[in-house]
């Protein structure tokens, strides 16, 4: 039953992981503008595409990935530019259903550049599975959480320590205010829009070895990061990172123990038990106003 | 007023011709999963489909007159499939409808196709299609419970004598699921764990630790999509070295190479498409299989057997109203359940009252996959 636990752990971790820096991406335009930007999971979906469109025109494996990465970033930038910031004067829910047009666009898109299959990426770095006792785990799982905490890591020093990352911050406390103490809000908001899109690439090139890429696997992946954010507080980029992490254990634990078929049923029941007792999330401030 | 009468008299005109052009058409109805999760069905389905009418309609026709598909991609939602067959039936008043790629969307339109007393041909898997018989329903996949037994008696000879079983949750899955629970002991086998997942499930180690410890001879998994694929590299990131059994869901090139290395040794059961450059001259079905894979790839790329199904129903659709001489809707039915040595791609189709697949477990071949490539066991 230990290996079965143990083994359950480092798989959660591992899809924790990409739930997790979806979840940041979500948690950083929220924070910025109060938007849930639900075409936060195609981000995902078109990081890992284009890396395997580059890869099969021959480009160099690592410079596949920073392209693919850069790909997504522009789509990111694009989204802010002409959807998202022509319909700033827009309510909050006008701006969500907006968003949701993006992903269904951008899905629909991806189903005509790429087609309908399933595709794949090659590991970083082989596939020989290293052993710990009677759990494995593979060298792929292992590029996943380094890179997330890494990535994650930088993002909570750029809100804690730099002029930029706390402009962004006081963006989302009072974006008029903001704009009268000299901060460039309107560059702000698509400073928010590219860094979360460049997370969001990062989750889908570093998940594709794993668990494939297809047109519309960023639907699943938005819902997951959707759901860590939630768990965590949203608002709270650490707060969804441990969402992400405790979402992807949970479901793999269920499995693991419990019934591989109820699965899903355990991660959203505990969601929704989570918003029942403690709505504000894990970590959310409670009670939060803005005036 | 006068002019625009005119006009509207003469636009009338021009429908009501219009209509009976049309009328004189066989109209044949089609709904498939073109897009979502199970397109590596739908697509090479209505390529086939799409393909083949326009070579009959090229030929002179059926009895006489042209045919005519009409398509609706269902994207594998039952709901959609139930919203389109009843369109095909009412408004499109079609005279027989091929399709429905997967389990889950035939199961949900055969009360309708009952109701409305139209001959059905489905493609999709599952045994519960035709058992019990439903008067209008037939199909020409084989089916899980062939693909369960041909695996069963693979064990056999191999000496497995315990199974460790997971599935997809998808209609495929679950109807494969239940198949292999029934046979099992049938054959003397032991199922030591009976684990499932998701459509969209992204990794299975949790449950391939949880079967790895009630110690099995071999994996066995019936699913379709993306799925198996994980599965099968999944087991191999464990280190776990017994030998895997997949189902026919898998049997395109498509899960070789989502699988990679993974892939090697992996059994399955599949329609003698697959290896059809193999087969000795000698195999009856050989003409029929190499015209078909020749023109599909000269079209559409590498031939799938789920495209082949396609090409089974509709012309055993085909074949029953040139027989009927009329496009009757009782009469195509009799004619389709009269259907004898129809050499099709997935085998030779023998239908009766009580069959209305028609087809036996030779039409299945046991294969591995060797350097990436398939290779006939037996």
């Amino acid at each position: 039953m230990s290996d079965v636990l143990l083994q359950s752990l480092i798989t959660g971790i591992t899809i924790g992981s990409a739930y997790a820096l979806v979840g940041l991406g979500f948690a950083i335009i929220f924070n910025v503008s109060d938007v849930v930007n639900f075409a936060q999971g195609e981000f995902v979906m078109v990081g890992a595409m284009s890396a395997v469109s580059l890869l099969a025109v021959g480009t160099p494996f690592v410079l596949a990935l920073f392209l693919a990465l850069i790909v997504v970033v522009c789509i990111g930038l694009i989204l802010e530019k002409f959807a998202i910031e022509p319909a700033k004067s827009a309510t909050v829910v006008s701006t969500i259903i907006i968003t949701i047009g993006a992903s269904i666009f951008l899905r629909g898109l991806a189903l005509l550049i790429w087609g309908k299959d399933f595709h794949s990426l090659p590991a970083f770095s082989g596939e020989t599975p290293i052993h710990l006792g009677s759990a494995t785990i593979t060298p792929q799982s292992l590029w996943v959480m380094g890179i997330t905490a890494i990535l994650v890591y930088l993002v909570h020093l750029f809100f804690n320590r730099t002029i930029t990352g706390k402009a962004l911050l006081a963006c989302s406390a009072n974006p008029i205010a903001a704009s009268l103490i000299g901060i460039p809000v309107k560059r702000m908001m698509l400073f928010a829009y590219g860094l979360s899109a460049l997370l969001g690439g990062a989750a889908g090139v570093l998940i594709a070895p794993i668990a494939f890429t297809s047109y519309d696997a960023g639907m699943m992946l938005g819902l997951k990061g959707f759901a860590a954010a939630i768990l965590g507080g949203l608002g709270n980029p650490m707060g969804a990172v441990a969402g992400g992490v405790l979402l992807g254990v949970l479901e793999s634990l269920g499995a693991g123990l419990i019934s591989s078929g109820y699965k899903d049923a355990i991660a959203f029941v505990i969601l929704l038990l989570v918003l029942f007792f403690k709505p504000q999330g894990f970590f959310g401030r409670a009670g939060e106003e803005r005036v | 007023m006068k002019r625009s009468l005119k006009a509207l008299v003469a636009g009338f005109a021009l429908l009501c011709s219009v209509n009976v052009a049309q009328a004189a058409d066989i109209k044949i109805g089609t709904f498939l999963a073109v897009t979502g999760p199970a397109s590596f069905l739908g697509d090479p389905e209505l390529k086939t489909l799409q393909m083949y009418v326009d070579k009959i309609n090229s030929e002179g026709g059926v009895i006489g007159k042209k045919l005519k598909l009409i398509h609706y991609d269902t994207g594998a939602n039952p709901k959609k499939a139930v919203n389109f067959a009843k369109r095909l039936i009412k408004k499109d008043r079609v005279d027989v409808i091929v399709g429905a790629s997967t389990s889950g969307t035939t199961m949900a339109v055969i009360p309708i196709v009952q109701k409305a007393k139209i001959p059905f041909i489905s493609m999709a898997g599952s045994v519960k299609i035709i058992e019990p018989v439903k008067k209008w329903v037939f199909k020409t996949p084989h089916t899980d419970k062939m693909a369960a037994r041909k695996i069963f008696l693979d064990m056999n000879k191999r000496g497995i004598k315990k199974v460790g079983l997971i599935s997809g949750s998808g209609g495929f899955g679950k109807s494969g699921r239940s198949q292999v629970l029934a046979l099992a002991s049938e054959y003397g086998l032991t199922i030591t764990a009976d684990e499932s997942y998701g459509k969209k499930d992204t990794d299975m180690t949790a449950q391939l630790s949880k079967i790895r410890a009630t110690n099995p001879d071999a994996i066995l998994n019936f699913g379709f999509g993306s799925g198996p694929a994980i599965v099968t590299k999944n087991v191999r990131q464990l280190g776990i070295k017994l030998p895997i059994y997949q189902s026919h869901g898998v049997a395109s090139k498509k899960y070789i190479k989502l699988a990679g290395s993974a892939a090697e040794g992996v059994r399955l059961p599949a329609a003698s498409l697959l290896v059809a450059s193999k087969l000795p001259g000698s195999h009856p079905q050989k003409k029929v299989i190499q015209a078909y894979k020749s023109s599909f790839e000269a079209k559409h790329g590498p031939v799938s057997t789920f495209g082949g199904h396609a090409y089974d129903a509709l012309y055993l659709a085909v074949e029953a109203i040139k027989r009927a001489g009329t496009v009757n809707k009782a009469k195509v039915r009799d004619e389709i359940e009269k259907t004898k040595n129809f050499l099709g791609a997935g085998g030779i189709f023998n239908m009766s009252k009580r069959d209305h697949l028609g087809l036996g477990l030779d039409a299945f071949k046991m294969l591995e996959i060797k350097n990436g490539d398939w290779s006939i066991v037996e």
